[in-house]
């Protein structure tokens, strides 16, 4: 284990932290430590003690006793949240804690208002700071508009803004790059390494493995709670970090080229004003369609419209041939379409509920026993049924789904939509927020899925998923399709090359 | 793995499933600590004549906080729940006076009760529909209902109260059978008739749902529309019960009688352990916490206390248990 170096050139040293909850080791001694202006990543699987690491650090779980904490060599143990932020200790998490019914302008300030001496608010001062610290990060955003009107990625840089007007000497970010497209993406480096230069520390907690080792110039692995290690990011390759961060290792091949079938889904002329326009696009029995393109690119808008959400303005619609006219999403799903959403947490899994009613909740009917009532015996029998086979990780079936991680959730979200016996699934970017590890094995039901004769529609803005994981990839762009890839005939880099072009 | 275990240990108590039986048993506790000690305050308290007035008095507030229960759990509100239920039950006076009044029959009594039921289901779903179509919040379109509840009541009857009802339906308010009230009867059919609902059909598994998410339980195929209007039937119905109830045990219906239960139902549903965000709640704990609430009452007034200062003693009981509650939540989370 590469010991830091002791002698105070450490901004923040941890050595010996450990956490248990309850009986859960969380924590389990890690020694920690962030250079003055540093970028170091923070990496490892969901639940390996990463968010435990940063509330420790941020004052929010005070370590068990025996930790060492210093903050350029001064002990900090038993430190507050509110000594945290005096000490310019930021954590951006990955929900943000937003307010968004507040301007932009009062959202960026707000953490600096709140430390002040009471005063009266000043918004010309606000909407001057607010547009400066934005300025700094190369982006125009409506100042007086309600942060709740924009974008997830424009929200993000509005938390990002905050952190920066709070004066923070380090920085956490939880995934900030996780819904960013990539020139957004590249802006947010450029500040980082903006701040790195003015002496500001920030740790980078992301799954992009691309990127981590792009922008930082340490790693630090945890595992289980455990320390991996601390490994310098030149040299440093992407398979041997998810190697260090599953323990397992994975390897990646594109898709064999798939036989023509006769289509299961055709969409003809397909238009929905101010969202998408014009498009053709088949999908076959036992075919992988990837469906690629930035944020905004209308990829989620028309996956809307097939699960009959929306209602398209011009074009058809075939299914198995015969044009089909959805009300809701009710027809769909009894036509055998399934809908994975983007959102997991607040439209895909009713996250307080149980994993068991999550399960069921899209095939009641099949739960029914005397009476018409709810059978519990058929339900558990259903649920035990569907988390056995997709191998869901799991407590008890009565926690609630917010428990699970990530990779999990998503696993309960194929459950309940497999349940219904679809005939196409629609998975709108599936491995969001779910570890490297947990997405392997995601794909590998998708692959089985397709085997079995399951049409997929796979979206994402990450071109490898779309790539290793599609037989063809469609890049939509503006609300248009604007071409066609078959992977077994191209490379990654092109397919790159034309998303971010 | 791990992660999973911790934020089930860090999550705020109440906003997870516990199990319903240490749910329970916290309640039952809390009982039999308070007829214990009213038992040793007044040798009058453990006897039938304190069942009997508990049997009687508990229906009316237990049949109103049934009718909240089930728009709590969606994530509503149902404000308009007594005036419901005065409307309901003139609704049943006007029938029976029609009928003959006191010297009305059978036939009449039965025509009497269903339009009582239809009458409180059509207010319910008239709600419903506004609440689930508009997406008015269910405190503003409660609110507008009660309003215009108590005017058209109020109107009808001139703020007078109507009398003058057959034996027979004198006796769902004032009967017994084997030594128990009538009204508990009823209390306790349609308690049981709830938990059934909401723990055995797909209208009660899909109000749980909508509860804590809407719009995702909608992506899930739910018929959220159609559930949410039936949360409001069903509330308006369960109204309509305590409606007839009330007119029978007072042989009168009067607009604004039980008024002052409205805000109570809430404080028994919360009590019972129900989310005030919706989602969680279940039937057994809300009734035990209405058996608490009644007890109280009882007691106090068994040992001579102002009955003000037992509705005071009411709030007083609640706050503590917030914060208890606060004190617990923020305990298991170190």
């Amino acid at each position: 284990m590469p010991e830091p170096d002791p002698q105070g050139a450490s901004l923040l040293r941890l050595a010996h932290v450990s956490k248990r909850f309850g009986g859960v080791q969380a924590l389990d001694d890690i020694a920690f430590d962030v250079r003055p202006g540093e970028v170091l990543c923070l990496a490892g699987e969901n639940g390996c003690g990463k968010s435990t690491l940063i509330k420790v650090i941020s004052g929010v779980h005070r370590p068990e006793p025996g930790a060492v904490m210093e903050w350029e060599g001064r002990d900090i143990s038993g430190l507050t949240p509110a000594e945290a932020r005096a000490l310019g200790i930021q954590v951006i998490w990955q929900d943000l804690a937003l307010f968004p019914e507040m301007s932009v302008a009062e959202n960026i300030a707000f953490e600096r208002n709140l430390g002040a001496r009471p005063r009266l608010v000043n918004r010309k001062a606000m909407r001057a700071e607010a547009a400066a610290v934005l300025a700094r990060l190369d982006v125009d955003l409506p100042l007086s508009m309600p942060v709740g009107r924009l974008s997830i990625a424009n929200r993000q840089l509005v938390a990002i803004a905050r952190a920066l007007v709070a004066e923070a000497r380090l920085v956490f970010m939880d995934e900030p790059t996780a819904s960013l497209s990539q020139r957004e993406t590249d802006a947010l480096i450029a500040i980082v390494h903006r701040l790195s230069a003015q002496g500001i520390a920030v740790v980078f907690v992301s799954h992009r493995l691309k990127e981590v080792l792009e922008i930082c110039t340490r790693v630090t692995v945890l595992r289980d709670g455990r320390l991996v290690g601390t490994y310098p990011t030149a040299g440093m390759t992407q398979a041997r970090l998810t190697e260090l961060m599953t323990g397992a290792s994975f390897n990646y091949a594109p898709r064999p080229e798939a036989r023509p079938a006769a289509p299961l889904l055709e969409l003809r002329g397909l238009t929905r004003h101010g969202e998408y326009h014009d498009i053709d696009l088949t999908v076959a029995p036992g075919e992988i369609v990837g469906l690629t393109g930035r944020l905004g690119s209308g990829r989620t808008e028309l996956a809307l419209s097939l699960f009959g959400m929306t209602r398209p303005d011009a074009g058809t619609i075939l299914w198995q041939g015969q044009p089909l006219r959805m009300r809701h999403n009710r027809d769909a799903i009894r036509m055998g379409i399934a809908y994975m959403s983007e959102d997991r947490l607040s439209l895909g899994l009713v996250q307080p509920q149980s994993i068991a009613d999550n399960t069921v909740v899209t095939v009641l009917d099949r739960v029914l026993g005397r009476l018409g009532l709810i059978s519990p015996a058929r339900k558990s029998a259903l649920v035990r049924d569907w988390l056995t086979q997709l191998r869901v990780k799991i407590g008890q079936p009565t926690d609630a789904v917010s428990t699970l991680s990530g990779g999990n959730q998503q696993r309960v979200v194929l459950a309940k939509w497999l349940a219904t016996a679809p005939k196409l699934l629609i998975l709108d970017s599936p491995t969001v927020g779910v570890d490297v590890g947990a997405r392997a094995g995601i794909f590998a039901i998708v692959d089985e899925l397709a085997r079995q004769g399951l049409a997929i529609l796979l979206i994402s803005d990450e071109a490898p998923e779309v790539f290793f994981n599609a037989d063809r990839i469609l890049h939509m762009r503006e609300g248009r399709l604007i071409e066609e890839f078959i992977p077994a005939r191209s490379t990654l880099a092109e397919l790159e090359e034309a998303v971010h072009a | 793995m791990k992660g999973a275990v911790m934020t089930r240990f860090l999550s705020p108590a109440g906003r997870q499933t516990t199990p319903a039986l240490r749910e329970n048993m916290a309640l039952v506790a809390v009982l039999v600590v308070l007829v214990l000690l009213f038992a040793s305050l007044s040798d009058r308290f453990l006897t039938a004549a304190t069942f009997l007035s508990i049997g009687y008095q508990l229906p009316e507030l237990g049949l109103l906080t049934l009718a909240m229960l089930i728009p709590i759990l969606s994530g509503g509100f149902n404000l308009a729940a007594t005036f419901s239920a005065n409307i309901a039950g003139l609704l049943l006076a006007s029938v029976l006076i029609w009928g003959g009044g006191a010297a009305a029959g059978p036939v009449v009594l039965v025509a009497a009760i269903l339009a009582a039921l239809a009458g409180g289901a059509l207010i319910g779903w008239v709600l419903g529909v506004v609440v689930a179509r508009t997406g008015a919040h269910p405190i503003l379109a409660s609110l507008a209902m009660m309003i215009f509840l108590r005017g058209l009541g109020e109107f009808l009857t001139r703020g007078g109260s109507v009398s003058g009802f057959p034996p027979a339906l004198l006796w769902l308010g004032q009967g017994q059978v084997a030594g128990v009230p009538v009204p508990l009867i009823v209390f306790g059919f349609c308690a049981i008739l709830w938990a059934v609902i909401l723990n055995r059909t797909r209208l009660g598994f899909s109000i749980y749902q909508l509860g804590s998410n809407l719009e995702a339980t909608r992506y899930s195929g739910v018929d959220t529309r159609r559930a949410l209007t039936m949360v409001y039937v069903l509330s308006g119905l369960m109204c309509a019960v305590a409606g007839i109830i009330m007119a029978a045990r007072f042989n009168s219906v009067r607009v604004g009688h039980g008024e002052a239960y409205l805000l109570i139902t809430v404080l028994a549903c919360f009590l019972g352990r129900v989310d005030p965000f919706g989602g969680f709640g279940r039937v057994m704990p809300v009734v035990l916490a209405l058996v608490i609430l009644q007890v109280i009452g009882s007691g106090l007034n068994l040992i001579g206390t102002n009955q003000h200062l037992a509705t005071a003693l009411w709030g007083a009981i609640l706050i503590a248990v917030m914060v208890a509650r606060h004190l617990w939540g923020r305990w298991a989370a170190r």
